[in-house]
C-alpha cells in the first residue's frame, strides 16, 4: 500500500469545497470513473463534516488530516481528528422512516463506500475513520463511462 | 451556492443553484423558512444544484415538514441528477413531492 497524498486543515466548514475540488481532482488522476469519484466526494465531506459538528463541536481551530492510499485498484482514505476520542457506539444514522432534519451523514458514507471503519484509543485524543473505495469497478461503473 | 425567488400567483420558486454544503446551507435554510413563514407555498427549483450534502438535505427537510404544519405547499422541482442520488440514498425522492415542470403544479 502507498501512501500518494496527505492534506490538513481547519475545522471550518468554507474548507470543505476546496476539499472536495482536491478530492475529484486526486481521484481522477488514479483513474477513477466519475460515479465512483462522487461517492468518495460524498463520504469524505460527510466525514468532515462530522468531524466538524460532531468532534469539533463547530470550534473552528481543530485540525483535520486526510491520507489517501492506494493499492491495486482500491484507495484507502484515513480522515484523523484531534479531538475527544467520540464514543463509537454513538456513531450511527437516524432511521430513515423518521424524517428529520439531520442524521443521515453515516448512512450516505456507509451506502456509497465499500467498507467502513472507526477507531480510536479510549482515554486518548483523538479519532481515525478509514474508508476503502474501487477507483473503477466495471459493476457501478459502467453508466458513468 | 446562488438563490433567486419569483413570485408567481399560486406559489414562490426559490432556485438554488451551485453547490449546497455545510457552509451554504445556512443560507438555504433562512430562505426556506422565509418564505413559507410569509404563508406562501413553495417550489424549490434544484435544477442547478451541482453538489448537495445532508447538511442542505437537513433544510429541505426542516421547509418540507414546517410547509406541512403550516398546511402550505412545499415542493422540489427540476431536481439535478446530482441532487436525487442523495435524495435517492437517504429515501427521500418518495417523501418529497417532485415535480419535473412548473405545467405539473397548475
Amino acid at each position: 500500500m502507498q501512501k500518494i497524498e496527505r492534506i490538513h486543515f481547519m475545522s471550518k466548514p468554507d474548507r470543505l469545497l476546496p476539499v472536495r475540488q482536491f478530492v475529484r481532482s486526486l481521484a481522477r488522476s488514479q483513474g477513477c470513473c466519475e460515479e465512483n469519484l462522487e461517492h468518495m466526494v460524498m463520504a469524505i465531506n460527510e466525514a468532515c463534516m462530522n468531524v466538524i459538528q460532531h468532534a469539533y463541536h463547530g470550534a473552528e481551530d481543530g485540525e483535520i488530516v486526510i491520507e489517501f492510499w492506494k493499492q491495486g485498484d482500491e484507495l484507502l482514505i484515513r480522515i484523523i481528528d484531534y479531538a475527544d476520542a467520540v464514543e463509537l457506539n454513538s456513531i450511527k444514522s437516524r432511521k430513515l422512516d423518521e424524517v428529520r432534519p439531520g442524521g443521515l451523514g453515516v448512512h450516505l458514507i456507509n451506502k456509497v463506500m465499500d467498507s467502513v471503519e472507526y477507531t480510536n484509543v479510549e482515554g486518548e485524543r483523538g479519532n481515525v475513520l478509514e474508508m476503502r473505495k474501487t477507483l473503477s469497478n466495471k459493476q457501478s461503473c459502467e453508466v458513468s463511462n | 451556492m446562488k438563490f433567486a425567488l419569483n413570485t408567481h400567483k399560486k406559489y414562490t420558486v426559490l432556485e438554488l443553484s451551485g453547490e449546497i454544503d455545510l457552509n451554504e446551507s445556512p443560507i438555504a435554510r433562512k430562505e426556506i423558512l422565509k418564505v413559507i413563514n410569509q404563508g406562501k407555498n413553495l417550489l424549490v427549483d434544484l435544477s442547478g444544484v451541482e453538489y448537495i450534502d445532508s447538511s442542505g438535505v437537513a433544510s429541505l427537510v426542516e421547509g418540507f415538514q414546517t410547509a406541512r404544519a403550516n398546511r402550505l405547499l412545499f415542493a422540489l422541482y427540476g431536481v439535478s441528477p446530482s441532487a436525487m442520488q442523495v435524495l435517492q440514498i437517504s429515501r427521500l425522492d418518495s417523501v418529497f413531492t417532485i415535480y419535473n415542470s412548473l405545467d405539473d403544479v397548475e
